[in-house]
């Protein structure tokens, strides 16, 4: 193939799509819908587990040890625990750390009265940084039945509720975004299909002509990629220019939610959004038009 | 070799079954280098379904065709088209130019589909557009020419890429006499510049303008004579 076809091709390519403007602008926009709500859901998702694992990463267990337990009791149980699997890190908190840092934290100057007399000397502890959130209850379950633990305080952390939304708004916009490419194909199968009847007339010629199947059909692929690629770069641009006036809005409307609304910054997202948005839009207008002038160009 | 077209006893048989036509039966035809052959007879003689066969627009249902040697029963699809693009110029009774693009851009077509460069292209469009006398008219479109210029445009189009061989199909059955005498002077200068010629015409006094003329009646060959009273151009 001599880059003279290929310039060639690409050139009708582009006049296809401009020819058949009104379904060329039929098939971008729904494109652009379909890519726009993608890009959407996307963000929403992406920022959700973003929150989701910063609030996670602050959320501990902390067990209690019976009183009059000795320390190679506590190492013991300490090594128990950091043998689970749910475990990520295990902090150890001597009595002595816990009156100092109550001490610090509440009572200030006061603290001075108190100076030899630990009132908390039997509130050693461990704190349990977990894995991952899901499995506190699992955990929490075993070590109720470990000897020598008293008490064991789990974080009211509704992560479990964060997550079923979120997977929840992942099946909904997976949806309507099948349903959306699903009429972007549609859309596109039916351009290509117009353009293809339209010039049966000037495909044959070009075949007496000595047109090679290349030649007749990669003009109508190119059609379809370059309307997929126009229909998803506008969303995403939109997407990309609006993403921080939006973040901006969010965070003054709820600044009370403000220590859990933690966003990702544009260009985090479009580290992903922007190729899997480009690649789908394209990757429609291809299998469309493919489709398409596979069944209707038998030349 | 000075074999052009070696065709064997070869059949076309359209609707195979109840309503069966046998265009062509059992034809064999030898033609060579250079020549410039008339294939003649009524309408529905099966001449274009010949011309089909020699462009390598169809294939026959039984025989075989060697073009220039090689056996084209077995070329895929897109081996046919390069065939058709290099070796070949059609002209066709319809004209059969594309209605939106200009003279010079149908021209170019089969240059475009051969990989050929821009500057090679222009130069070669331009150069048969002059050998067929528009070279002012380059920038009309077919609706903007008359019948005769149209066909003028086809034939620097068939032409335009340097084919050996020229199969015309009724070039002049659209034409007045006027533009067919033009058409055929074109020809026979194509002819003497050392390409092979097929004309194929429903037309004795075109026909009589050939070195060969062949004759074919409901799909058979049935005269195949040199023609004593050819004038080059
Ligand atoms: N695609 C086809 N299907 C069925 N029959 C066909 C087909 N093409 C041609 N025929 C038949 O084959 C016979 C020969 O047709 P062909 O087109 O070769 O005639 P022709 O000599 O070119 O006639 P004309 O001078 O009118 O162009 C005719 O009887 C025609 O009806
Ligand atoms: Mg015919």
């Amino acid at each position: 193939m001599r880059i003279s076809t290929l310039l060639y091709t690409l050139k009708q390519g582009l006049k296809n799509v401009i020819r058949n403007k009104v379904f060329s602008l039929a098939s971008m926009a729904t494109i652009a819908a379909c890519i726009f709500l993608f890009g959407l859901f996307y963000c929403v998702v992406a920022n959700f587990r973003y929150m989701v694992k910063e609030a996670e990463a602050g959320v501990s267990v902390t067990v209690f040890f019976d009183e009059g337990i000795s320390d190679e009791q506590i190492e013991e149980i300490g090594n128990l625990i950091k043998k689970r699997v749910e475990v990520d890190k295990v902090n150890y908190i001597s009595a002595d750390e816990a009156w100092n840092e109550f001490k610090e934290e509440y009572l200030g100057e006061y603290a001075d009265g108190f100076e030899n007399d630990n009132p908390l000397k039997d509130s050693a502890s461990y704190e349990i940084y977990l894995k991952d959130v899901s499995m506190q209850s699992a955990l929490v379950t075993y070590l109720e039945s470990v000897d020598g633990i008293r008490q064991v305080n789990k974080s009211e952390f509704t992560a479990d509720a964060l997550s079923s939304l979120n997977s929840l708004v992942g099946y909904i916009s997976g949806g309507v975004i099948l349903i959306l490419l699903a009429v972007a194909l549609f859309l596109i199968s039916n351009t290509v299909a117009l353009g293809i009847s339209v010039r049966k007339e000037e495909i044959g010629i070009m075949k007496l002509i000595g047109a090679t199947d290349f030649i007749v059909r990669s003009p109508f692929i190119i059609e379809g990629m370059v309307i997929g690629l126009i229909g998803s770069a506008i969303p995403l641009l939109g997407i990309y220019l609006g993403y921080d006036k939006l973040i901006n809005y969010i965070v003054e409307k709820f600044n009370i939610l403000s220590t859990i609304l933690k966003f990702l910054s544009v260009d985090i997202v479009f580290e992903t959004l922007l190729p899997v948005g480009l690649i789908m839009g394209i990757g429609i207008g291809f299998v469309g038009s493919f489709w398409t002038v596979r069944r209707h160009l038998k030349v | 070799m000075n074999t052009l077209v070696q065709i064997e006893n070869i059949c076309k048989v359209y609707n195979p079954g109840e309503n069966e036509v046998r265009a062509l039966d059992h034809v064999s035809l030898q033609i060579d280098k250079g020549e410039f052959v008339a294939i003649i007879g009524q309408s529905g003689s099966g001449k274009s379904t010949l011309m089909n066969m020699l462009g390598c627009l169809d294939v026959p249902s039984s025989g075989s065709y060697l073009l220039n040697g090689e056996d084209v029963s077995f070329l895929t699809d897109d081996e046919l088209s390069d065939i058709r693009n290099k070796e070949i110029g059609f002209i066709f009774q319809g004209f059969n130019l594309i209605a939106n693009l200009t003279a010079f851009e149908n021209v170019e077509l089969p240059l475009i589909y051969r990989g050929v460069g821009k500057r090679e292209r222009k130069e070669l469009a331009l150069e048969s557009l002059d050998m067929v006398g528009l070279s002012n008219r380059i920038g009309h479109k077919p609706s903007q020419m008359s019948g005769g210029q149209q066909q003028r445009v086809a034939i620097a189009r068939a032409i335009a890429a340097k084919p050996p061989v020229i199969l015309a199909d009724q070039p002049t059955g659209n034409l007045d006499s006027g533009s067919s005498k033009e058409i055929i002077k074109i020809l026979k200068r194509l002819h003497k510049t050392g390409r092979s010629v097929i004309l194929i015409t429903h037309d004795n006094e075109i026909a009589a303008q050939a070195k060969r003329v062949i004759r074919i009646v409901d799909g058979k060959i049935i005269e195949d004579y040199i023609n004593d009273k050819f004038m080059e151009e």
